[in-house]
Formats: C-alpha cells, structure tokens, sequence
C-alpha cells in the first residue's frame, strides 16, 4: 500500500473512533439522565423538540436535550473568576479532554481486514478450473481468452490463524498498532490528573482546590490499583498489545473468566478514574458545590462534562477489550464460525470476511454500549462513599487483592506452562465450555426477555376521590388528555 | 466538681438489638450492591417495557401499581373535582352581552377587594333602563383572588361563574393578570357554553318575576 492510502485509511479509522466517542459521549448524557428517570420511576427529560414540516413537534425521546445542552454551553457567559491564573485556567479543559481522546488510538475495534480478500472477481473453467481474470475478461493458461464463462464476484473466507502478509494489504482496524499498547494506556490514564489538579488550583476557590486535591489523591491511588489489576492479564495473555489480547480471548475464553478477580477490581478502578459515582469525592456536590470546576462555565465546563462521559465510554472499552472479549463473539472466528470443544470440532462453516470483519465491528460497539449503560446503572444504585473509605478501599482492600491476583495468576501461568499435555487440554475445553456457556446465556437472556416484553400483565385500578371516579368516567387520565 | 454522668442502666425489659454479623461477606459490600443493583434494574426495565409498549400505568386510577405515574402537565391533567372553582368567567345572555347588572354585590362579598366594577346606565328608552345598569369595566385581579367562590354565592343573576376549570394561567408580568371584561366573557364553562342553564328573563318578558313599573310608585 502506498503512503496516500495509508493516509487515508488511518484518517478513516480516526473518524470512526473519535465519531463514536463523540457521540457515544453525547449519548452518554442522555442514556444518563432518561436511565436514571427509568429507574426512579419518572419520565425523564423529553421536552426538547425540533420543528419538522410534516412530522410537526419532534422529540426524540430527549435525545435533543443533548444538542441544547450543547448550544447553551456556547452561547453562556465564559466567566473567569478575577483573581484566576488565566492561562492555567483555560488550559485545564483541555488537559483534561486531550489524554481521553489520545487514549483511544490503541484500542482495536476490529481484527485485521486482508483488503484483498474482501470480494475477488474469478472465473471457473469448464472443469472446475479457476481461470486467470483480465480486464472482464477469462484467460486461460496461455493468456488467451476462454469463451463461455464470465467472471463473477465472489465475497471469499480468509484463514482462521496468520495474518496477512504487508504485501496483500493487510488494514488494522485500531488506529496505532502500537508494541506497547497497554503501557501507552496507562501513560495517558495517569494525565487525567493534571486537567483536574490544574482546574482547581487556577480557579482561586477553595471548594475547586479541595476537589482537586481529592481527584489528585483519588486518581493516584486508584492509578495503582488499575496498573496492578491488568498486570495479572498481562501476563496471562503474554501481551500488551491490546490486538493480540483480544486473539487470545477469542481462541481461550473471555478475561472475565480466566481472571474474575482483575475484571472487578479493574471494573472499580475504572469508575474511579473516570470520577463518577460511588467513587465521584472530588465533585462531592454537598461538600464542594461542584469540586475542582466550580468555577467554570459554558463550553469550558461543557468540556469538563464531556470529558467525564467520554472517560466512561474509554474505560468501557478498555474493558470490552481486555476482559470481555474485544471484538470477539462466542464461535466466529475470523474465518466463520466453528463449534469445538478442545480438539473435538462439533460444527465448522466458512464465512466471507466481509461478514465477519463487519459482525466484529458492530460487536466491539455494542458491546461498548452495553458496558457503559451498566457503568450508569452502577452510578445511579450505589451511594457516594466518604472519603476514608474511598482511601481504604483503593489500598486496603483493592491493591492487595491485585497483588494476590497477580501472585496467584503467576503460580497459575507457571504450574500450566508445566503440566501436562492432558491438562492443557483439559484447560481448553474447560474455555471452550465459556464460550459455549456465553452463548446459550445470552441466548436464552434474549429470549426470556422478548417474552417478558411481550407478556401481558394486568395493573389494578384504584378508584379513590372524586377525580379518580371523574378520570374513569373518561376513559382514564391517558386517554382523555385535556380534561378539566 | 461532679464526675461525668455515668451512663443510665437499661431497664429490665430492654432488648439489646446487635450491630449485625460484620462478616467478611458483608464488610466486602459485594451482595448489597448486587442487590442495589438488581432493584435498579427492576425498575429501569418495567418502565423501559410499560413506555415501550406505551402502557404507563393511569396517574390517577393506577397511581399505586409500580411504574411511572406521572401527569406530563400541559398535554395531561388530573381530573379536577366537579365543583372545582377555577378562573371566573361572566355568562352571557341570548344576546351575547354578559348577564351582569352591575349589583355589585360580588365585589361587596369579595374578602380579597379583587373586583372593580364601574357600573353604566342603560341609555334613555332603553326597557332595562331603571331596572338594572350594564358593567362598563368588570376587572377582576387574578394575583388577589383567593378562589374563595363568595362572588358566585352573592351574585344574584348567575353571572359570575368559576366553573371554567381552568386555573389561572402563570403569565410573566402582573398587569397580565387583571382580567377585563372581555377576557372574563370569552371563557366557556366545562360544558363549552357561555351561558348558564338557569334562564334569564328579561324585563318586560312574561315570565320576568320581578317588579313591573307599575309597583314604581310603592
């Protein structure tokens, strides 16, 4: 591939990540707000509306409280506290965006497209011989052309294990394939500091000092913590390249599964880097008004905001990758899917890559989504901790559970790079069994809830007071909207 | 110096309830934030299924079963009771100009002085010219009213009604809420009629009960 194309196709694949984040930022604020009101049991935000010819008042769910949002952070007064260090002050936003989006280069959300094999024009003899394709035209083996048979597109299936080589032009679907992926990863976590501790420090207000110095303490704490959580899977896998994780869970079995302990205590350190709920001290709103961006207002805050949901959806990611699987899904393998149980291959057809690359995809976003709409459910359940108990979980409980994970995964990874041949073997299927587990799991979730939602349930009517007793006569409050 | 107080005994029949087990189970927080977790997403996918199948329970007659039982105001609204008294309203006779003879017995009644009234004369010729005036204003100041209903009570002609249903609507300044006369005919009861059902009887008509100009010179 020439240096244009491989221009262009990076560009592309910073187009797709950071549109995703973007949005999935953007989404974030609403899944946040209408999520919560599900859950509270009220209706949530749904007034924001947009004029349209024929649809007349559309509103989208609340969807567009977000694009408000949005144009209010630009046209609200940029205020800047008078006794502020101005350019700290105005760099703090972006310190604290840049690291969230700088992060995301290193996150695959894609195996490897070999461009050639993605459609291919042949031609078949009439003995079933493939046949050279020039121009439209069949040639045979002397070049010449064979009349009778036509060329047609195929859309061919690549090899399950080996990528391809550069010369068939081989796209990585992650925007740097860097050796040291995970490392660069918790290099850019660690800036997530400097924004806030800046924020609060340039603000000249206590209450914005005191929320930095908690997000500082917090985030170096939990800094730790999430290094050490990921080690464990480190060395499981034999990698840091986020890539090649993500190949080894698809041919083992999920992180989740091989290391439990990591994936929660990583889960925990992920909240709390990205400061929201229980772990969300340093914007403590019934201590420190708002913490370290007390003081800021319009886009720069509209910065501090989005950064937060985007930090959410980056961690959702990290996650996705290192411990659920990445872009994998149970049984597709690059080459299609592939039913086997250790050596034992119960059922094996071949996919065309095209299908394959787009499923994988599509399943890394998903899966994305799905990570990040728990990490909501778990900002809107759980209670803020106080203080000590944020410090003695971060180094009391969750670092030397890290330390024993890794311990214990080391004497784990020892004790089967020795064992035997059987054992291992043993290990495989018990992984395959995962895979086959998060299958009919998910499958049978899927269709326990389609049921559920089609299940019909029968509320009890309350007819008490005279407005219960007028509403019934109408037909219910529902049906006759403008009653008086 | 007296000691610190010493702590009082407990009485006899005192039951000491305990802290709870503080086992490494529950210190670990684990099963109540599954727990938290689970009554969380009880609710979010009840509600989630009740809007997707567009089955809110009823705010009113279903307002104790789970779900969002929420009124959307201006689009919904709780059924008010039938003798509700909202914003005034003046009726109107056949000929459409309002049943008020300018009596003002409802600005008398009034605890809250809300009404103005500059009552006119019918002109000379006028059949109703000495039996009853017109209401050249009729102000009533929607900020003063306290919704007491006494104007109706002391209206003698079933003029002033409060039957509307309506509640004053929130404007943006106080001038806004004066209420002319104008206004105050041009809103309809619940039954959308600008009338009343009590027939009017005008003077000189058959039926009119009350004095002729023959009892004048009494």
């Amino acid at each position: 591939m020439n240096l244009g194309l491989q221009l262009l196709f990076a560009l592309i694949k910073i187009l797709i990540m950071i549109g995703f984040l973007f949005n999935v930022g953007a989404l974030l604020t609403w899944v946040d707000r209408r999520q919560s009101a599900m859950i509270q049991d009220r209706v949530g935000p749904n007034r924001a509306f947009v004029k349209v010819p024929i649809l007349g008042e559309v509103r989208l769910f609340g969807l567009l409280h977000t694009a408000a949002d949005g144009l209010k952070f630009f046209f609200k007064e940029d205020f800047i506290p008078p006794n502020a260090d101005k350019l700290l002050f105005g760099l703090a936003p972006i310190l604290a965006m840049a690291p969230v989006l700088a992060l995301i280069a290193v996150i695959p959300f894609g195996d490897v497209i070999d461009v050639n094999a993605l459609m291919r024009t042949v031609c078949v003899g009439a003995d079933n011989h493939i046949l050279n394709v020039d121009h439209g035209k069949c040639l045979d083996a002397g070049r010449k052309v064979v009349e009778g048979v036509s060329p047609f597109l195929i859309f061919p299936a690549v090899p399950r294990f080996g990528t391809p080589s550069i010369t068939t032009g081989p796209i990585e679907l992650v925007v740097a394939p860097l050796n040291v992926g995970l490392l660069y990863v918790f290099a850019l976590a660690g800036q997530g500091i400097v924004g806030a501790a800046i924020a609060g420090w340039s603000s000249d207000n206590k209450f914005s000092l005191m929320g930095a110095l908690r997000a500082a303490s917090q985030m170096v704490s939990y800094e730790v913590t999430m290094g050490l959580s990921l080690v464990g899977a480190m060395m499981l896998y034999g990698t840091v390249r986020l890539d090649d994780m993500v190949r080894w869970q698809g041919e083992n079995c999920w992180g989740i599964f091989a290391q439990p302990v990591a994936f929660f205590v990583f889960f925990a350190a992920a909240v709390a880097e990205s400061k929201r709920i229980p772990f969300d001290l340093p914007e403590a709103e019934s201590e420190l008004v708002s913490g370290y961006f007390t003081e800021y207002s319009g886009m720069k805050f509209g910065m501090f905001y989005f950064a937060e949901y985007m930090e959410v959806a980056t961690s959702s990611m990290l996650l996705v990758t290192i411990f659920l699987g990445g872009w994998q899904l149970p049984w597709i393998h690059r080459d299609g899917l592939t039913i086997a149980f250790g050596t034992e291959t119960v059922f094996h057809t071949l996919m065309p890559h095209v299908w394959v690359t787009i499923l994988q995809v599509l399943t890394f976003f998903g899966k994305v989504l799905v990570v990040c709409s728990f990490q909501a459910f778990v900002r809107w359940t759980l209670p803020r901790f106080r203080y000590d108990q944020l410090m003695k979980i971060g180094w009391r409980v969750l670092l030397p559970l890290s330390l024993a994970n890794i311990f214990v995964t080391g004497c784990i990874v020892l004790g089967v790079d020795k064992s035997s041949l059987g054992f291992q073997g043993g290990l495989k299927v018990a992984a395959d069994i995962t895979q086959a587990a998060l299958v009919v799991g998910l499958t049978g979730l899927t269709i326990a809830g389609v049921f559920w939602m089609l299940k019909r349930h029968k509320d009890s009517t309350w007819i008490v007071g005279s407005s219960a007793e007028r509403a019934l006569a109408a037909g219910g409050t529902k049906e006759s909207p403008m009653q008086a | 110096m007296t000691a610190f107080p010493k702590k009082a005994a407990l009485p006899t029949n005192a039951v000491v309830v305990g802290e709870g087990e503080r086992s490494v189970v529950t210190q670990s927080y684990l099963p109540e934030v599954g727990r938290g977790l689970a009554v969380t997403m009880q609710h979010f996918f009840h509600n989630t299924r009740e809007m997707l199948r567009g089955e809110r329970p009823d705010p009113v007659t279903e307002r104790l079963d789970p779900g969002i039982s929420t009124i959307s105001y201006p689009e919904q609204k709780r059924p008010y009771p039938e003798r509700f008294r909202g914003v005034h309203r003046l009726t109107l006779r056949e000929d459409a100009s309002p049943r008020c003879v300018a009596c003002l017995c409802c600005s008398t009644a009034c605890p809250a002085q809300c009404i103005f009234i500059e009552p006119g004369e019918y002109p000379e010729g006028d059949k109703r010219r000495g039996y009853e005036r017109f209401p050249v204003k009729f102000v009533i100041d929607e900020l003063r009213c306290i919704f007491c209903g006494y104007c109706v009570e002391a209206c003698p002609c079933d003029a002033i009604r409060m039957d509307t249903g309506a509640h004053a609507t929130p404007y943006d300044s106080r001038d806004q809420f004066i209420y002319g006369k104008d206004l105050l005919t041009s809103f309809p009861g619940r039954d959308g009629s600008h009338k009343s059902e009590n027939p009017r009887h005008e003077p000189g008509e058959p039926t009119h009960p009350g004095v002729t100009r023959e009892h004048q010179s009494h």
